[in-house]
């Protein structure tokens, strides 16, 4: 620590990979040693249990809500969308650093992604799978959404307004978790054969032996293994691009004062990053120390997710302040209003809130003790956790609470049952991912492979 | 590769070897002394082993490109069919056939499809799922998956001959060299 602190000029390292790790052996032992042991530690008991009672507290409030209804959110008119779309867009933006980091960083051939990759996925699959609950259970009577959703001779004749971005919403995140679920999966192939090889219990054994399809790495699969990773990379990419985009079409389509602007494709998606580096670094950093995986998350990492944020969240500041600009540009009294109320009118607080976590805090960034140290950088995810979410409530409450005409103004705040049902998707998410860590390889055990020098014996 | 139908008892010979570039260059030896039915087995891709044991360049580009252009004409064709075909209906004026706004789906279904077509084309190429298969009965071949490296020349091949072949493989400096069961 206090080494990687002294002030030098910058040189790669040798490896991506710590001191401890040199061997193939040594990759594939410490890294299946999470899951092939009887041995739990106790602080997963504690997650999953916190979890658990989460993922009651949903079960609650969405049979309550099923049971009355939508009127047992705080959601009213004007303000239609409270935090239904608040969460989503928000669970949704966690998910794409998990893309990024699997696909775009392939490209950018990021060797160091590869401790990150195969977590970060699937943060992004179970983040996606909680921002999907939150539009279904909007519409109130989600038995119904299937032919307002999705495309099929349905016994009606009728069919989904394909002009409308939230059927854009739905193919774009429909396509998303699909996606990065065949990308995840295909990763697993060689790490479960490896399992199937390690595991010692015979049940062990047939179920890994059935989750790697009988994958034995042979050349010829692995020619193609590579190819096919490669196309679905490139296909990620802008899938991954498109996807916050088509959800910032949801706001920037309509004619909202505050939402209908261009700015909101990249900001949105470079909020998206933001927020989603954020939470990896949230999960990444207890798991580190829980398992004690510093060999293949090592400061570089943290270093090197630092930068990312740092740039993501300028970019996000500069969207803030392309908003300001252009309410004043436009020279529209609505725009106008919308960004003096949006700072000094009732929910002024949370504006200030936001710029504090995600444009101020995160300048500590810049400093290298910062971003190395895993305390003061948890500190700064939490922060920016926090500020997008925040963000989300100023775009989406904002805007609608007051918004042309001063008859229909009225104030919004979530209910219970919108905290519940918030908290709820947390455990869940929560619960799903601790479950991934403890039987799934939690790191790509053949991509790490891949770093360590090829002629060695090991 | 193939599956041994060449009256061999065995499916062939299999040579463990410690390190990816003494399985490398194993596996151009033995292409270069003329085997052609092998394949080699390793626990992460070694670049340039498939070219080493003479397997072509692989066409899943072609199939995942394909399968996107697919993705895209259903997709666009499948808005345009509701909204002028099936089911016109006049939203605010708006053209039934509002081209502009049928792209995001039309982008979604092309990356969908060709995502989609990618794995299946992989999974199927390989022939997976494949739970048995002769190489898994090699003592130690579960370290395949781990930290060794294995070359296997096939008993289909024509130049194969069980003691000769031996002899060939013992030559190149393996761990070990033991008879693949069928």
């Amino acid at each position: 620590m206090s080494e990687a602190r002294k002030r030098r000029p910058y040189e790669p390292p040798a490896s991506e990979l710590g001191p401890g790790q040199t061997s193939y052996t040594s990759v594939t032992d410490k890294i299946s040693s999470v899951v092939l042991t009887p041995h739990t530690p106790i602080q997963w008991f504690i997650v999953v249990g916190i979890g658990l009672c989460l993922i009651g507290l949903l079960q609650i409030a969405i049979a309550y809500l099923l049971y009355q209804g939508t009127g047992i959110w705080g959601i009213n008119i004007p303000v239609g969308w409270g935090f239904a779309i608040i969460n989503f867009v928000w669970w949704i933006g966690i998910g794409h650093a998990g893309t990024l980091i699997s696909a775009v960083l392939l490209l950018f051939r990021q060797k160091w992604r590869t401790s990150i990759n195969r977590s970060a996925e699937a943060m992004t699959i179970f983040a996606v799978l909680c921002a999907g609950m939150f539009p279904v259970l909007h519409t109130g009577r989600p038995w119904l959404s299937l032919y307002w959703l999705f495309p099929y001779p349905n016994s009606m004749g009728i069919w989904p307004q394909f002009r409308s971005p939230l059927i854009w919403d739905v193919f774009a995140v429909g396509t998303y978790l699909t996606v990065s679920l065949l990308f995840w999966g295909v990763g697993l192939l060689p790490d479960f054969a490896t399992y199937r090889d390690k595991a010692r219990h015979l049940v062990t054994k047939r179920i890994f032996g059935f989750l790697s399809l009988g994958w034995r790495g042979s050349a010829i699969h692995w020619e193609r293994y590579e190819m096919a990773s490669l196309i679905l990379a490139g296909l990620s990419t802008p899938l991954v691009l498109s996807v916050h985009s088509v959800v910032s079409f949801d706001f920037a389509v309509s004619i909202i004062p505050g939402w209908h602007t261009t700015i909101f494709p990249p900001y949105f998606v470079a909020g998206a990053i933001y927020a989603g580096f954020a939470m990896v670094l949230t999960l990444m950093l207890p798991l580190r120390a829980l398992y004690g995986l510093h060999d293949f998350i090592t400061d570089r990492h943290l270093d090197n997710m630092g930068k990312v944020m740092l740039v993501a969240g300028m970019i996000v500041g500069y969207g803030y302040f392309m908003e300001q600009f252009m309410a004043w540009y436009s020279a529209s009294i609505y725009e106008n209003f919308l960004m003096e109320n949006r700072m000094f009118g009732p929910y002024g607080g949370s504006y200030w809130a936001l710029l504090t976590c995600n444009i101020i805090v995160p300048q500590l960034l810049w400093a290298k003790r910062v971003r190395t140290s895993p305390y003061l950088i948890f500190m700064v995810s939490m922060f920016i956790n926090v500020g997008m979410w925040l963000e989300r409530f100023i775009i989406v409450v904002g805007s609608m609470h007051r918004d042309y005409m001063p008859s229909s103004w009225d104030m919004y705040s979530g209910t219970i049952w919108d905290w519940s049902l918030y908290l709820g998707t947390m455990g869940f998410f929560l619960v799903a991912f601790f479950l991934f860590v403890r039987g799934w390889p939690l790191i790509a055990i053949h991509e790490i492979r891949t770093l360590l020098p090829t002629g060695k014996k090991h | 590769m193939n599956d041994t139908s060449t009256g061999h008892g065995a499916h062939g010979l299999m040579a463990e070897f410690e390190t990816p570039d003494e399985l490398l260059s194993a596996a151009h030896k033995t292409y270069g002394e003329g085997y052609r039915q092998m394949d080699a087995y390793s626990p992460l891709p070694v670049h340039g082993l498939g070219a080493a044991i003479g397997f072509p360049q692989t066409n899943i580009a072609v199939i995942s490109f394909v399968c996107g252009v697919v993705g895209g004409l259903v997709g666009f064709g499948l808005q345009y069919w509701v909204h002028v075909i099936e089911y016109p209906i006049n939203i605010g004026g708006r053209p039934h056939f509002s081209g502009p706004m049928f792209i995001p789906v039309a982008f979604e279904t092309t990356i969908l499809f060709a995502a989609v077509g990618t794995v299946l084309a992989l999974i199927l190429l390989n022939r997976l799922p494949q739970p048995y298969h002769p190489v898994f009965n090699v003592p130690d071949f579960e370290r395949a998956s781990q930290d060794r490296f294995f070359l296997c020349v096939e008993s289909s091949d024509p130049q194969y001959e069980t003691e000769g072949t031996r002899s060939f493989l013992q030559s190149l400096g393996p761990v070990k060299v033991s008879e693949v069961e069928a």
